[in-house]
Parts: structure tokens; sequence; C-alpha cells
């Protein structure tokens, strides 16, 4: 399983892998709102928490769709998944792998498009806290949204549209605690809301997206 | 003795919906359409809303259909997944859309409603909100069907949508409470003493919620006899060009 973790890391992170895309997309978004919004520093703060969160929701969705995609093209899927590692495992670490390089980065390159876009100080430790506990339950929605879609020619766009639905709850819970911490509130409920999302989905959703998966190989 | 599983089998299905399916049909017109005639001119005005609030006896019962309609769809696609009865996943393919309908006809009527009594056709309350977050649901689980080509596969993955789906729609519910606390009223009918409504609004609007119930099984009815048919023909054609 750790060989499978770091070959999906080492895909990621060499030329072609799309490693940073997430970011740069997360980035390009972040100076792209005040260009619209305008740029006065108090309105900017209020909806500062709620763009952190969507833009870093919408970066990870970006690149959810090569999570099964080249694997099942090439072949190497049916081989994990006749490999003794159970599938539920290969979902689980493949959705880490897509973790580590997707939305780790964004958490913590958060706090400085924080700056920009003029989060109040309280809701920095915030920001990061909640996209830590909250961002793994994005990952692990993607990949089932993936196994969902992994035999379909344009699969990327029904992808996003199956999957935002289910980023829901997490967005709430995660933009409620930042928005919270600016206020200078008690962010105890919405980030114990979503942790309980995160390992809710972590522990349950392996399955459901195994059973997709295998659905797809038959 | 008969039991329920029978009508797996899709010739004995069709042979008792082909009489069931007009039957329900026309009891579903009669009590709509005499709900609504009550509702709309024997039923006094609200003194407070006016005529304005006779939309609840469209309102109330397709949101009820909105949301039963994905509960049966989620029977269904449990059944389909534990039994492997094709007239199962076919009913679920039926109600989707169908259900997506009833969506949109309580957001519209609430927002027509909404404008002269909130003054605004759109608040980000939590009822409004989970509703519009069920009408995407719905809207990527007809797409996800349309998206796969063989019925099979099309079939098994949009049941699992269906339940991973419903546990999400569940906590988006309560995402959306705790998001914010709304401008919708509470529920308009209880089983607890006491309630609120007379009769006189009481019963067009449980009328027109049996025709509306009785609307949703009869278009079911026909959206999976049609399935039904859709197969047999493509059955046929794969034979006849086998044979040929």
């Amino acid at each position: 399983m750790i060989a499978l973790l770091i070959r999906d890391l080492r895909l990621a992170f060499r030329a072609g892998g799309g490693f940073g895309l997430g970011l740069g997309f997360f980035l390009i978004l972040a100076v792209l709102v005040p260009l619209g919004v305008g740029p006065d520093p108090t309105t900017l703060g209020i909806i500062a928490p709620g763009i952190l969160w969507v833009g870093a929701l919408l970066a990870c969705l970006l690149s959810l769709d090569r999570l099964f995609a080249l694997d099942f093209e090439d072949g190497s899927l049916d081989l994990l998944a006749t490999s003794p590692i159970p599938l539920e495992g290969v979902v689980a670490i493949k959705a880490l792998a897509h973790w580590l390089t997707t939305c780790l980065p964004l958490a913590l390159a958060a706090p400085v498009l924080g700056i920009l876009l003029n989060l109040p100080g309280p809701a920095y430790a915030a920001l990061i806290l909640s996209l830590l506990l909250g961002t793994p339950a994005l990952s692990i929605i993607g990949a089932f949204g993936a196994a969902l879609t992994v035999g379909l020619k344009r699969g990327g766009l029904l992808l996003s549209l199956l999957v935002l639905p289910l980023y829901v709850p997490t967005l709430v819970f995660g933009a409620q605690t930042v928005t919270r911490a600016a206020q200078g509130l008690d962010i105890s409920t919405p980030l114990l809301l979503l942790s309980g999302i995160t390992t809710g989905s972590v522990a349950l959703l392996p399955f459901a997206a195994a059973f997709a998966l295998r659905i797809n190989l038959r | 003795m008969a039991s329920l599983w029978e009508y797996a089998n899709p010739v004995k299905f069709m042979k008792t919906t082909g009489w069931l399916l007009p039957v329900t049909a026309v009891l579903a017109a009669v009590s709509v359409v005499t709900g609504l005639i009550w509702g709309f001119f024997f039923t006094p005005d609200d003194f407070r809303q006016g005529s304005t609030v006779k939309i609840i006896f469209l309102h109330v019962p397709s949101a009820l259909m909105a949301i039963n309609a994905w509960a049966m769809m989620l029977v269904a696609s449990l059944i389909w997944l534990i039994r492997r009865h094709h007239v199962s996943a076919l009913a679920a393919k039926a109600a989707g859309p169908i259900g997506a309908t009833m969506t949109l006809i309580a957001l519209i009527t609430g927002a027509i409603w909404g404008q002269p009594m909130w003054g605004t056709w759109w608040v980000w309350d939590p009822r409004l909100t989970s509703f519009l977050i069920l009408f995407m649901f719905y809207i990527g689980y007809i797409a996800l069907w349309s998206a796969i080509d063989d019925p099979d596969t099309a079939a098994d993955l949009t049941s699992v949508l269906c339940l991973v789906g419903s546990v999400f729609a569940i906590l988006s519910r309560y995402a959306a409470i705790f998001w914010n606390q709304g401008l919708h009223q509470g529920a308009s009918l209880s089983v607890a003493p006491g309630t609120r409504m007379d009769w006189s609004y009481k019963g067009p609007l449980y009328l027109c919620m049996i025709g509306f119930g009785l609307m949703f099984v009869a278009l079911v009815l026909a959206g999976t006899r049609t399935e039904i048919r859709a197969r047999r023909i493509k059955a046929l054609l794969t034979r006849e060009r086998a044979q040929g």
C-alpha cells in the first residue's frame, strides 16, 4: 500500500502530473475576486472565509477526474483490482495521494491568500485548521464521484455535477468555522461537525467507491 | 399466496399495471381537480394573506411528493441492489424526472407565494436551500442515468449514487439549518393536537395531497411501462439483427 502511495505521489509530482494546477487555480481565484468585487477591505474581509473555502473546494475538484481515469485507461486499475490489496484500500490510498498533492498545499497556501483578501486576524488559525480537517472529506467524496464516472467519456463535467451537491455539508461547516472565528465567536461546534463529516466519509465512502469501481471494471 | 415479489416479473407487472394505471390516473385527476376547485373557489380567503394563500394547495403537495419521490427511489434502488429486479431499477429511473419536476414546482410556487408575502422571490432560508440542493441531487441522478449506455451498469451506479446522495441530502438539510435560521413557516400540517389549520383548508389540502400522490404513482407506472417496452423493443431489434 505504501508502494502504491509513493507511486501515485511520484506520478503527481513529475512533469505532466498536474501538481500545482489546483494551487495555481486557487491563487488566480483569490486575485480575481477582489478585481470583481472591488478593493474595499471591509467587504473583502466579510466574504474572505467563504471565498477561500469555495476556492479550495473548486481547486480540489479540478484534479479529481485524473484520480482513476489514467489508471483505468492504461489498465493498471485492473491490475490493482486483482492485487492482494483490497480495492477499498486502493481507493483510500489514491484519495490520500490526492489529498497530499492537492489539498494539503491548498491548506498551507490559504493563509497567504487570506492576507490578499484581508481576512481578519483571529481567523487564520481556524482557516488552516478547518481546511486540514475538512479537505480529506473533499478528497474521499471526490474519489467516490470519480469512481462513478471513471468509464465515461467526458466524465469530468458529470463528475462536478455529481460531486458538488455532496460537498454542501463540508463547505457549510468549513466556511462557518472560519466566519465564526473572524467574528470572534466560539468555533468548536462547526469544527466538530466538520471533523464528524470527514471521519464518517473516510470510514464509509471507500466501500461505496470500491463498489462503483468494481461495477465499472466488470 | 400472492407476494409483492411477483411484480418483479415484467409480464405480471405489465398485466397488473395495465388496469392499475388508468384507475390511478383517473382517481388522481378527480382528486386534484376537486381539491383545487374546492380550494380555489369554495374556501374563504385568509384574513391576512388574502387569496395568495391558496397556492398552498399546489405548493405543499408538490413539496411532499418531491421528498417522497426520492424516498421511493431510495427503496427501489435498494431492492435493485439486493434482489436485482429489473422492474425496480426501471421504476427508480422513471421516478427521477418526476421528482425533479415536483421539486421545481415546489420551488416556483414557493417563489410566487413568497413574493407578495415576504417581499422577495428568494431567500437563503434552510427549507428553500435544502430544496434547491435536492433539485441538484435529482439533476445529478438523471444525468448519470443518461450518461451510461449499459443498462445494468447504469442501474447499479445510479443506485449507489442514490444511497450515498440520501445520506448527504439529509446532512445538507441539517447543515442548512445550522447555517441560517429561516423565514419559512413551520410544518403546515401536524398530527399533534391543537393544529392551527381549519377544516375548510385542511379538506382540500388533504385531497390535493392524495391526488398528487396518486398522480405520482400513475406517472411512475407509466414511466416504468415505457421503460419496459423500450427494453423489449431493444431486445427484439437485437434478435432480428442477429437472425438477419
